[in-house]
């Protein structure tokens, strides 16, 4: 493969325009109760049900921090390699909202509990290094529902109080592609480590984007827009492109890019000023006097770090190393955990190379068609192994395999019972075969002499009608020999 | 038999146990003065009714292992009580009613008490003379024309006036123990972290912590034993055992070293204070105490170092009274709006000028120049007490600069009432634990209390030494009933 | 530094506090006072000083993962000026 160039600036009227993307990622911790009280988290709940006396501030009540939580936060920086505070601060971040109870939010501010790592993206033109800012943990609000009542908003306080883990990038992203990439790539290693399921529907993973343009070759970063709560990755990538065009165009009538808050518009595909967040844009942090500061010992960072699981990007090394696979093939397997231990599986028992193709092509095909994951594959790494087997020692043929790989799709049939039931063993004796293919060239005279007089096109004819005779089951090796032989 | 309301706390525990009267009695005794008392304005709830019950099954119980066996005790209105109404002297919570109990009181029932009622306090516990209370004043015993203190007036009156046996207040910057002072009553700020937090109406978080306030040092002691204890709910509690106060405390105190400060005197403040400060080391002096000059040289900064603490902490504190999820709500055509006038109309206006001030001691620009600078203060002075503490055992000050004043006299000038509370607020920005024992009178009769602060969770030095006081203070209380 | 009437609107913009114009006036000159009290404070050099970060001097406290609230809505609501039974309501949010 040839390496691609980086290509993605805006074309205004008057000049070529750079695109500077930050990402704020809120991901919520994979934990059975909230940061600050034992009240749920499950997602779908019936409204105000997962919901305790603190989540709902009411007078006197105190925060208590969840363990599993700050272990959790611990292990994603240590996932993204970076520094753990061993002293760090609950500040109250100070503001007024109907889904906001206490009327500030416990986050972080100046003392986060992660501070600076990276994650390495693999681009079509290279390897490119995006920095981490910090990680920092912080609650989770309410939610106010605004499309029921004409007059009055609704507001649900399940998810008040959930812990989230905000994941700050460094202004290292230049294209909507590269942010796609990045997250999937944190997302990868949240699920990797089990810190984080991922799930954007359910809003277990969104973003804050940081837009801002400057000509190509300027140094200096221009006025920069925050787009707030984006919960897909598609609708990232829209927002950029709008916004950024926007800014390009404002830029170029000699208009200034105000600094504010925007919201993305799902339906118009179009950013907006969010005024409500403008007016009151002072936040009056200050350490949150209910809590004490978070002291950690280096131990239990240590012995978190031990527990590491093998992560996307060593998991890569291995395999190009250990099963020999390009860089490209490596990363496709490694993207999802779940990826990856299936292909592990397949091939404890069949050839590695074949087994990449089947999974990466064949397998990968019927998921995208059905649309479904890995982990909801009809046919089990077992059963994919089984085949491949039978390919590559002959016992069936590559075309075979295909119709077998299609019948085993129903109810993850067994692989050997297909082939072994309806006959589909290939036919390998030389004998039986030398047979079929006499008949053949006794019944095609005419094509015979064509053949000889030098038109070797025909081949391909005989090849086929051999196939034919023996329903497919002909190993074409050895038939492309014998016939060679006859045809001499 | 005597009036049973005007024993101490100790001797209704032990006359319940000994059967020389029932918890039925006990209870109507106090039920009958607290009716008698309505000029006084100390009750906002009053759960007669329920108080009554009470007493009836305990006595068909008889359940005496408790401390506070067969004891009604009315609690000021900052404690959270399941049922009953808990309105922290605000208009924004005139109705609210909880359905949990705070842990203090949880500890009260526990040792086999119960509530008799819902005390008047300053609005939020923001005051020091009960006067920005939403449900009015409350009125001193010690005369019609006086303020009791504050925030724990309504408390304070209550005990002195024996509507109540024994209470429990809050104090965040003197709410215990000015109100004592004033009052002839006995009050106890525990070391910060000694008493639970959780289900206390807020004010200030670093600041706050509830305590006793008692007729006398041993009741003193005994009420605290009741309360105190780490609180898993409380990230600010601290796992550290509690003393057995009242099997430990006595009057022996000899050898003990007491700091005397020099900077704890204020201009104009009245001879008879510092008459009675010195007769307290004359006290301590014929109890075997050794006397020490002292000095806690950034005393003078912790009032302006408070007056930014405790209102930037309130401001964040009050943000969730909204009228959203409980109390009061005004109208708005949208939610900003909604508000905007709850909050203005809920809140009084001694709440709404800390409000504001600590909103802008905390905004954008002025963060350093006031909060963190008021921090570093705090460092300097809980400094200034750990090296005096490497030296003393305890501190003994004024508790206040002034005996009780009058109704309306302070009321418009903010300022003034702060310094009401200059001898009090060094003790809760180090987290100490600290005294008012009524010691003698002013020259109009008045009460005046002296102030004794201990080492960090050493509550009950201070506890003996009061004892040691009072023993010889002989301090009687010189109160007409003249509001029945 | 003394605060104006500008600046007392602003901040009650901040605290959700509607007030009238003759509040403003009061407030001013109240807060004035205050603010030029705790400007004592200024008279000393903290340079040197680090702030107080808790006056307890230990870590914080967690507790374990585990779910011990929740299905209280009836509690949650109670206390509520408005309620649709499941959700707390209120004015119209303008975002
Ligand atoms: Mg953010
Ligand atoms: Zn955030």
């Amino acid at each position: 493969m040839t390496a691609k160039k980086f290509d993605y600036l805006i074309n205004g009227d008057k000049s070529k325009w750079e695109v500077i993307i930050g990402l704020e990622v809120h991901a919520q911790v994979l934990s059975k109760s909230k940061l600050f009280s034992p009240s749920p988290t499950k997602f779908g709940a019936e409204p105000n049900t997962q919901v305790s006396l603190v989540d709902t501030a009411f007078p006197g009540m105190l925060p208590v921090i969840n363990q599993f939580c700050i272990e959790q936060s611990i292990k994603t920086g240590l996932g993204l390699k970076a520094k753990i505070n061993l002293n760090s601060v609950f500040d109250r971040k100070n503001y007024f909202y109907a889904d906001l109870p206490q009327g500030y939010q416990i986050s972080q501010y100046k003392n986060p509990i992660v501070g600076e790592g990276e994650i390495v993206l693999d681009m079509p033109y290279g390897t490119k290094k995006v920095g981490i800012e910090r990680l920092h943990l912080e609650q989770d609000a309410g939610k106010s529902i605004h499309d029921i009542d004409p007059d009055n908003s609704y507001v649900d306080l399940n998810r008040s109080g959930v812990a989230l883990m905000e994941i700050v990038s460094k202004p290292d992203l230049r294209s909507p592609e590269e942010v796609n990439v990045y997250v999937k790539k944190l997302r990868s290693i949240m699920r990797y480590l089990g810190t984080c399921d991922g799930n954007m529907q359910e809003g277990s993973l969104r973003a804050d984007v940081n837009v801002s343009v400057r000509k190509v070759g300027d140094k200096k970063f221009g006025t920069r827009c925050e787009i707030k709560n984006v919960n897909s990755i598609r609708f990232m990538q829209l927002a950029i492109e709008y916004e950024a065009r926007r800014q390009v165009e404002l830029l170029e009538s000699d208009k200034k890019v105000n600094q504010e808050t925007r919201l993305f518009d799902t339906k118009k595909n179009a950013t907006r000023s969010m005024r409500s967040k403008e007016e009151a844009h002072d936040y009056r942090y200050f350490p949150d006097p209910d809590l004490l500061p978070l002291k950690l010992e280096q131990s239990l960072v240590d012995k978190l770090k031990k527990e590491l699981p093998e992560l996307p990007d060593e998991k890569k090394e291995r395999f190009i190393k250990e099963h020999n696979l390009s860089p490209y093939e490596a990363n496709i397997l490694v993207s999802e955990k779940e990826i990856s231990d299936y292909y592990e599986e397949v091939i404890k028992k069949c050839d590695k190379k074949l087994a990449t193709n089947w999974i990466t092509v064949e397998l990968f095909a019927l998921l995208n068609k059905k649309n479904l994951s890995i982990l909801q594959s009809p046919v089990s790494a077992r059963n994919l192994s089984k085949l491949i087997k039978m390919i590559t020692s002959g016992k069936i043929s590559g075309k075979i395999a295909k119709d077998v790989f299609v019948k085993m799709q129903v109810d993850d049939k067994d692989a050997e019972q297909i082939v072994e039931k309806e006959g589909l063993i290939q036919q390998s004796d030389p004998k039986e075969l030398e047979k079929i293919i006499t008949k053949v060239i006794s019944n095609n005279k005419d094509k015979v002499e064509q053949y000889k007089s030098g038109k070797e096109k025909l081949f391909g004819f005989f090849v086929g009608q051999i196939m034919k005779a023996s329903e497919g089951k002909a190993n074409p090796q050895l038939v492309n020999e014998i016939l060679r032989n006859k045809l001499k | 038999m005597s009036n049973i309301s005007e024993f101490s706390l100790t001797r209704i525990v032990s006359g319940i146990k000994k059967k020389d009267f029932t918890s039925e009695e006990v209870t109507r005794s106090f039920i009958n003065n607290s009716k008698k008392s309505k000029k006084l304005n100390t009750y906002i709830t009053e759960c007669f009714d329920q108080a009554i019950q009470s007493a009836k099954n305990f006595d068909k119980k008889k359940d005496y292992k408790g401390l506070l066996s067969g004891v009604p005790i009315a609690v000021k209105d900052l404690f959270c009580t399941r049922n009953v109404k808990t309105t922290a002297g605000s208009k924004i919570l005139h109705n609210f009613v909880p359905t949990y109990e705070s842990t203090i009181t949880s500890n009260l029932w526990s040792q086999g008490s119960f509530l008799l009622g819902k005390l008047n306090c300053d609005e939020f516990a923001m005051g020091s003379s009960n006067e920005t209370s939403f449900f009015g004043n409350v009125i001193n015993p010690f005369g019609q024309k006086l303020v009791p203190g504050g925030s724990s007036g309504g408390s304070a009156s209550a005990l002195a006036a024996n509507l109540t046996p024994a209470t429990i207040g809050t104090d965040t910057g003197g709410s215990i123990r000015q109100p004592a002072s004033f009052t002839g009553t006995v009050g106890l700020k525990p070391t910060y972290g000694r008493c639970s937090r959780w289900g206390i109406v807020a004010f200030a978080s670093s600041l706050d912590q509830a305590g006793p306030m008692t007729k006398n040092v041993k009741d003193c002691a005994l009420l605290l034993q009741a309360m105190s204890g780490y609180d898993p709910k409380d990230s600010t509690s601290v796992d550290i055992k509690v003393d057995n106060y009242t099997s430990k405390l006595t009057e022996k105190i000899k050898g003990l070293k007491i700091g005397i400060p020099k900077e704890y005197t204020v201009d104009n403040m009245p001879n008879e204070i510092d008459n009675i400060w010195k007769q307290g080391v004359d006290y301590l002096i014929d109890a075997g105490a050794t006397i020490k000059n002292i000095s806690l040289p950034h005393t003078i900064y912790a009032l302006p170092a408070y007056y930014i603490v405790a209102p930037a902490e309130a401001s964040s504190n009050l943000a969730r009274y909204d009228g959203v999820k409980y109390g009061h709500r005004a109208k708005g055509n949208n939610l900003v709006e909604m508000y905007e006038n709850t909050r203005s109309e809920g809140f009084g206006d001694e709440v709404k000028r800390r409000i504001l001030i600590g909103t802008y001691v905390l905004s954008s620009g002025y963060y350093d120049a006031y909060y963190l600078k008021a921090q570093k203060v705090r460092q300097l002075i809980k400094n200034d007490f750990d090296k005096a503490f490497t030296d003393v055992d305890a501190i003994l000050t004024p508790s206040t600069p002034s005996s009780a004043f009058k109704i309306g006299d302070k009321k418009d000038d903010p300022v003034s009432m702060y310094l009401n509370d200059i001898f009090t607020v060094p003790v809760n920005l180090s987290g100490l634990p600290a005294i008012s024992v009524p010691t003698g009178y002013d020259k109009n009769n008045l009460p005046l209390g002296l102030q004794l602060i201990g080492k960090a969770f050493d509550e009950q030095t201070i506890l003996n030494l009061s004892l040691a006081i009072e023993k010889r203070a002989n301090f009687n209380k010189k109160i007409k009933v003249w509001w029945n | 530094m003394s605060i104006d009437k500008d600046t007392v609107k602003h901040i009650s913009k901040l605290a959700r506090i509607s007030l009238d114009d003759k509040k403003i006036a009061n407030l001013s000159k109240d807060l004035s006072s205050i603010m030029k009290f705790i400007e004592k404070l200024n008279e000393l050099n903290t340079d040197k000083t680090s702030p107080l970060t808790s006056i307890i001097n230990a870590s914080l406290k967690s507790r374990s993962d585990e779910i011990r609230d929740g299905k209280i809505r009836d509690q949650i609501l109670k206390n509520s000026p408005e309620t649709n039974k499941e959700f707390f309501v209120v004015p119209k949010v303008i975002e």
